[in-house]
């Protein structure tokens, strides 16, 4: 019996002029919004390891209602939903890398928090013993310890939020995803353009691996 | 208060002295006075409230009740003393069980850290002390080491190398050298024992009772959180008074 269908190449290599206009849009989504999350992961995963319960109440909340809710929900309630309550429209580019950043930051949060909390307690107890201030301590001992030992969760959620990003198809914006369906709409190669889609974000999320193994070796080799 | 008053007068007073870690009751009722230039070395069996004791002079541990005053600064209970602790920290070093040394600096980075940002002395400066105690302990030429590339011992004499780079009054030590291998004891002790003949006021925790019967001026025999018996090292360890001290060191020095 004959295949009826085979893969085609000449169509798959054809799509990837149409695909890459989107790569800048996934890029900037992604690492906009992993820019902002790490900073705000920063700040409430300290909010969540402090004394002070005033503190540390906000940031378990932030954390809970990120964490457990869906990115695509939380996209769609961005771009369709907070319009309604700032009466005016969020573009889809804008809503896509506030997804991104509250999704990530939620989990950069847990991120420091366990990075920060797994430095010795020796470690503060001696720097405070030198006399450094609480936050001397922090800034010349704790964190640049507690930094290194982020780098591979973060970037671990880096990979996750670029993957991410594919969702945002469904607000319009021109990220891969979308490209890819703007094609298929005129070509109906559906498998060999999802096909490149996939190798694309494979080329972007292997690239960021290399950088980080990169990263942690020179980190690694400095302690 | 005159000058003549301030030379004799004690650099740590600790006063009915008290301590609770929930129902444990680690500290009762202490009162314990250093001069400048004395050695005190404290003994105990572990849990006695040995170390508890002296992380209690540079606010380490909080206390519940009772007075501190450390080179005339005030430490008040439930760790609300601010400024002053702060200064008490400036001008006490104190060298940890496990050495505590930033693994992420240079053996140089370690002990320039804190004469810079707490003392704010310029780069320069601090280098020249760092590497002057850095040859006084023998390490100088480990300087652009990390420290988990030296041994335990060599470790603990850049400890000491840190702390003493902030010129301090009063050195706090505690277990010095009980995390370190057999062989290596020797050459921290030796470190210490010559910062004790330059006139360094120490409090030392240890189990090394040679080196306690040889340094100290006073030996204090902490038992169960109270200061059981306190005396030079001639009269604890070879006429002790009390009971309690007379079982702790026959099980001790037997072996």
């Amino acid at each position: 019996m004959e295949v009826t269908f085979q893969f085609d190449w000449g169509a798959a290599f054809a799509s990837i002029p149409h695909l890459l206009p989107g790569i800048p849009w996934t890029l900037l989504i992604s690492f906009g919004g992993l820019a902002i999350g790490f900073l705000i992961g920063i700040v409430f995963g300290l909010m969540r390891i402090s004394r002070s319960r005033l503190m540390r109440i906000p940031a378990i909340f932030y954390i809970e209602v990120f964490r457990g809710t869906p990115i695509l929900v939380q996209v769609l309630f961005i771009f369709y939903g907070l319009p309604q309550l700032l009466g005016g429209p969020i573009n889809a580019l804008t809503a896509g890398i506030a997804a991104i950043a509250v999704n990530s930051g939620a989990y950069i949060s847990e991120v420091v928090r366990g990075g920060v909390q797994s430095i010795e307690r020796g470690q503060r107890e001696a720097s405070l013993s030198l006399g450094l201030s609480r936050t001397q301590a922090f800034r010349y001992v704790i964190w640049p310890q507690a930094f290194r030992r982020m780098i591979p969760p973060l970037g671990n959620q880096g990979i996750i939020s670029i993957k991410d990003t594919s969702l945002f198809s469904v607000i319009g914006v021109g990220e891969l995803v979308r490209q890819g369906q703007i094609y298929i709409a005129t070509t109906f190669t559906a498998l060999e353009v999802y096909f490149m889609v996939a190798l694309l974000y494979l080329a972007i999320t292997w690239t960021l691996s290399l950088v980080l193994r990169f990263l942690e070796q020179r980190g690694l080799a400095g302690q | 208060m005159t000058d003549n008053d301030t030379a004799t007068a004690p650099i740590v007073q600790m006063e009915k002295v008290n301590k609770h870690f929930g129902d444990l009751h680690v500290l009762k009722d202490i009162d314990l006075n250093v001069v400048p230039g004395e050695v005190v070395v404290v003994i105990g069996a572990s849990g006695s409230g040995k170390s508890t004791l002296i992380r209690c002079i540079n606010g380490l541990e909080e206390f519940q009740d009772g007075h501190i005053m450390v080179d005339g600064n005030q430490l008040t209970p439930h760790g609300k003393s601010g400024k002053a602790l702060q200064k008490i920290r400036t001008e006490v070093g104190m060298v940890f069980q496990q050495f505590n040394l930033f693994p992420h600096l240079s053996v140089l980075d370690n002990v320039i850290l804190a004469p810079m940002k707490v003392r704010g002395w310029s780069r320069a400066d601090a280098v020249e002390t760092a590497e002057r105690l850095l040859a006084r302990v023998g390490i100088s030429d480990q300087a652009a080491k990390h420290p988990t590339q030296l041994s335990g011992g060599q470790q603990q004499r850049v400890a000491l190398a840190r702390a003493l780079a902030m010129e301090p009054r009063l050195m706090l030590f505690d277990e010095p050298t009980s995390a370190l291998d057999p062989e290596m004891i020797g050459e921290v002790l030796d470190a210490m024992r010559e910062l004790a003949r330059e006139g360094m006021t120490m409090v030392i925790v240890t189990h090394e009772m040679g080196f306690a019967r040889e340094v100290a001026d006073r030996v204090i025999y902490i038992h169960k959180g109270e200061i059981a018996e306190a005396a030079p090292p001639e009269t604890i360890f070879d006429q002790p008074k009390d009971e309690r001290t007379r079982s702790f060191l026959s099980r001790v020095l037997k072996h």
